[in-house]
C-alpha cells in the first residue's frame, strides 16, 4: 500500500513539475478561453438574445473548455512519453499498471484544475457573480469532469502509436465535445438530431451544472448533472485501467 | 546461486521468430554478454526478462520469480538501462533519480544519500541540478546507469550500454561497469554488438544469431573452441613434424612460404614452437577474438568489412 501511494505521488510530482516548467502550455491554456470570451463573446453577444449577458452566459463554457483541452491533451500526452521512452522507465518499475494510471490521472487532473482555477479567478474580475458556495460547487463539478476527461485522454493516448495522431484527437474528440456541450448557445431550440448529440456529450452536463451554480440557469438539477458525470467517470476509469493493462510499447 | 534461468524461451511476431528456444543459466555475480548483430533478438530477450514483453512460449525466471506469474517481483529485482535514453528531459538529473527512487519504494530517509552515492559513482554530482535536456549523450547514459543502480537491484540489465558513444566516453562507461561489478558483486547482463566490449567486461558470452544462442562460454573458451589463435611462420626450411606433435597445436597447414598453425593460447606456446621450427624468417600471431568466433558459428562477420585473415581462419577451422 505504501509503495502504491509513493508511486502515485511520484507520477503526480513529475506531471506537476513538467507542467510548471512548460510555461507555454500554461499560457496558451489560460489565454485561449479569454480570447473566446472577449472576442467571440463580444462579437456574438451583440446579436445573441440570452436571458443574461452573453459573455456571462458562455463563461461556464470556458471553464469546461479549459478542462476539456488540458485534460484530454495532458492525457493523450502519454503518447509522447512512449515516443521519448520515458514510459518504458515507468512501466518497468514494480508499480502496477492500475497504479500508473491513477498517478497519471492525479497529475494531469491537477494541471487541468490549476488552469481552471486561474480562469475562475480572472472571472471574478470580469464580474461573474460568485458566492463562496458557488466557487466550491464549481470546483467540485470541474474536478468530477476532469477525472473522466483525463481518463479519456489516457485511453486515447494508450492506443495512439505516435504523436501525429494528436490532430485526430483534436478534430474528432476535443471539438465535438466542446461544440456540442451548449457552452456557446442555449440547447432548448435545436433540431432533434442535434439534441440527441448534445445529450450524449458529457460536457453538456458539466456546462449545465456550472450554469446553475454560477448563473442560476439550467435545465437539470446539480445532483442530476453530478450523477451523470460520476457515471461517466466510473466508466472511463474502468476502461482506462483496462487500456493501461493491455498497453504495449 | 542461479539468478536467471530460461528454458526454451521463445518470442514470435507472426511468422517471425525473434527469440528461438533460448536456454540460459546465469549465476549470481556474473557479467554476461548477449553478443550478436542488430536484429539478432538480444534486446527482445532482455525485454522478456524485464517483463516488458511476454514470451510466446518457454519459461524465464529472474531472481527466482517467473516473468509471467510474478512480473512485479521480477521488476523489483532488476535495474534496466535502456538503449535509448528514457529520462525526462524537463526534469533535472536529481529529480529524475528522485522520481525513480519513489517508484521503487526506496525508504524516504535514505533517498538523498542513495542519489548522491550513485551520482558520485558516475561522476555527475556537479550537474545534478541541471535539466537533463542540457546533458550530452554520454552524460545521459551515465545518468541512466546511476538510475538503474539506485534501488540496489539484484540484476542490472544494460541494453547496448555504449552504443553511439565516443571512444573516451565508452572507456569511462566500461570503467564504471567494472567498478560496479567489483564493488557490489551485482549480476550484470548486457547486450552488445561490440565484441571488444564483451571481451573486456564479461565473464561469459552468449552468441546470438537469428534469435538463437549459437554458443555460450567464457570469451577464452569460445576462442579456443574454434581452434584458438593463428600463428603464421615464414621460413624456407621449417621443421614441420615436431611442431605437429605439440598437443596445443590444433591444426597445421603449409602455405606458400611457410606454415599456418592453429594454436590454443599462442602467447604461452610461441617460444616452444619457434625453438622447434628451426630457421624462422618472420612470425605473425593473430589472437583469436570473438569476431572470429562469431564468424565461425554464423558464417558472417559481426560487422561489415571484416574478413581477410578471419575469413581464412574460419575456412581453416571448418576443414578441421
Amino acid at each position: 500500500m505504501r509503495a502504491v501511494v509513493k508511486g502515485i505521488y511520484a507520477l503526480w510530482y513529475r506531471e506537476c513539475k513538467v507542467f510548471l516548467r512548460e510555461r507555454s502550455r500554461l499560457v496558451s491554456a489560460v489565454f485561449l478561453p479569454l480570447f473566446w470570451y472577449f472576442i467571440f463573446g463580444r462579437g456574438v453577444g451583440s446579436i445573441a438574445r440570452t436571458t443574461v449577458n452573453y459573455q456571462q452566459f458562455i463563461f461556464p463554457g470556458f471553464l469546461v473548455m479549459t478542462i476539456i483541452f488540458s485534460s484530454l491533451f495532458n492525457g493523450a500526452y502519454i503518447v509522447w512519453d512512449k515516443k521519448v521512452d520515458f514510459l518504458k522507465e515507468v512501466l518497468i518499475t514494480p508499480l502496477s499498471r492500475t497504479t500508473i494510471f491513477v498517478g497519471k490521472v492525479c497529475g494531469s487532473m491537477t494541471d487541468a484544475l490549476l488552469q481552471a482555477t486561474i480562469l475562475l479567478i480572472i472571472g471574478y474580475f470580469l464580474g461573474m457573480p460568485y458566492t463562496p458556495l458557488a466557487v466550491l460547487l464549481t470546483l467540485a463539478m470541474l474536478f468530477l469532469f476532469a477525472i473522466g476527461l483525463v481518463s479519456l485522454g489516457l485511453i486515447i493516448g494508450s492506443f495512439l502509436e505516435s504523436p501525429e495522431g494528436f490532430g485526430l484527437v483534436s478534430s474528432f474528440v476535443v471539438y465535438p465535445l466542446f461544440l456540442l456541450s451548449g457552452a456557446l448557445y442555449p440547447l432548448d431550440q435545436l433540431p432533434p438530431w442535434m439534441t440527441w448529440l448534445t445529450h450524449a456529450d458529457p460536457a453538456t452536463y458539466a456546462v449545465d451544472g456550472l450554469r446553475r451554480v454560477l448563473l442560476h440557469l439550467s435545465s437539470h438539477s446539480y445532483g442530476f448533472n453530478t450523477s451523470v458525470l460520476l457515471g461517466f467517470d466510473l466508466l472511463l476509469i474502468w476502461t482506462g485501467t483496462w487500456a493501461f493493462n493491455r498497453m504495449k510499447l | 546461486m542461479e539468478i536467471i534461468r530460461t528454458e526454451n524461451l521463445s518470442k514470435s511476431y507472426g511468422a517471425i521468430l525473434a527469440v528461438d528456444r533460448v536456454n540460459l543459466s546465469i549465476q549470481e555475480g556474473e557479467i554476461m554478454a548477449l553478443l550478436g548483430p542488430n536484429g539478432a533478438g538480444k534486446t527482445t530477450t532482455l525485454m522478456i526478462l524485464s517483463t516488458l514483453l511476454k514470451p510466446s512460449s518457454g519459461m524465464a525466471r529472474v531472481n527466482g520469480f517467473d516473468v509471467r506469474s510474478r512480473p512485479d517481483r521480477v521488476r523489483a529485482s532488476i535495474g534496466m538501462v535502456f538503449q535509448d535514453p528514457s529520462s525526462d528531459e524537463l526534469l533535472t538529473g536529481w529529480e529524475n533519480l528522485r522520481l525513480h527512487a519513489l517508484m521503487y519504494d526506496v525508504p524516504w530517509p535514505s533517498i538523498p544519500d542513495r542519489i548522491s552515492g550513485v551520482l558520485k559513482l558516475v561522476g555527475l554530482e556537479n550537474r545534478r541540478n541541471h535539466l537533463v535536456k542540457t546533458y550530452s549523450g554520454g552524460m545521459r547514459r551515465r545518468l541512466e546507469i546511476a538510475r538503474g543502480l539506485l534501488h540496489e537491484p539484484r540484476v542490472l540489465f544494460l541494453d547496448e550500454p555504449t552504443l553511439g558513444l565516443d571512444p573516451q566516453t565508452r572507456e569511462h562507461i566500461w570503467e564504471y561497469i567494472e567498478t560496479l561489478a567489483r564493488d557490489t558483486g551485482m549480476t550484470i547482463v548486457l547486450t552488445t554488438h561490440y565484441m571488444e566490449e564483451a571481451e573486456r567486461l564479461c565473464s561469459r558470452v552468449a552468441i546470438i544469431d537469428h534469435g538463437a544462442v549459437v554458443a555460450l562460454d567464457t570469451p577464452r573458451a569460445l576462442c579456443d573452441a574454434i581452434g584458438g589463435d593463428t600463428i603464421l611462420i615464414r621460413g624456407k626450411q621449417l621443421a614441420v613434424d615436431p611442431i605437429r606433435k605439440f598437443p596445443f597445436v590444433r591444426a597445421l597447414e603449409t602455405v606458400e612460404d611457410g606454415i599456418r598453425l592453429s594454436v590454443t593460447e599462442a602467447g604461452a606456446h610461441l617460444q616452444a614452437i619457434l625453438q622447434a621450427a628451426g630457421p624462422v624468417e618472420r612470425v605473425e600471431v593473430h589472437p583469436a577474438d570473438l569476431n572470429d568466433v562469431f564468424m565461425y558459428y554464423t558464417g558472417k562477420g559481426i560487422r561489415e568489412g571484416t574478413g581477410g585473415v578471419l575469413e581464412h581462419i574460419r575456412s581453416f577451422a571448418r576443414v578441421r
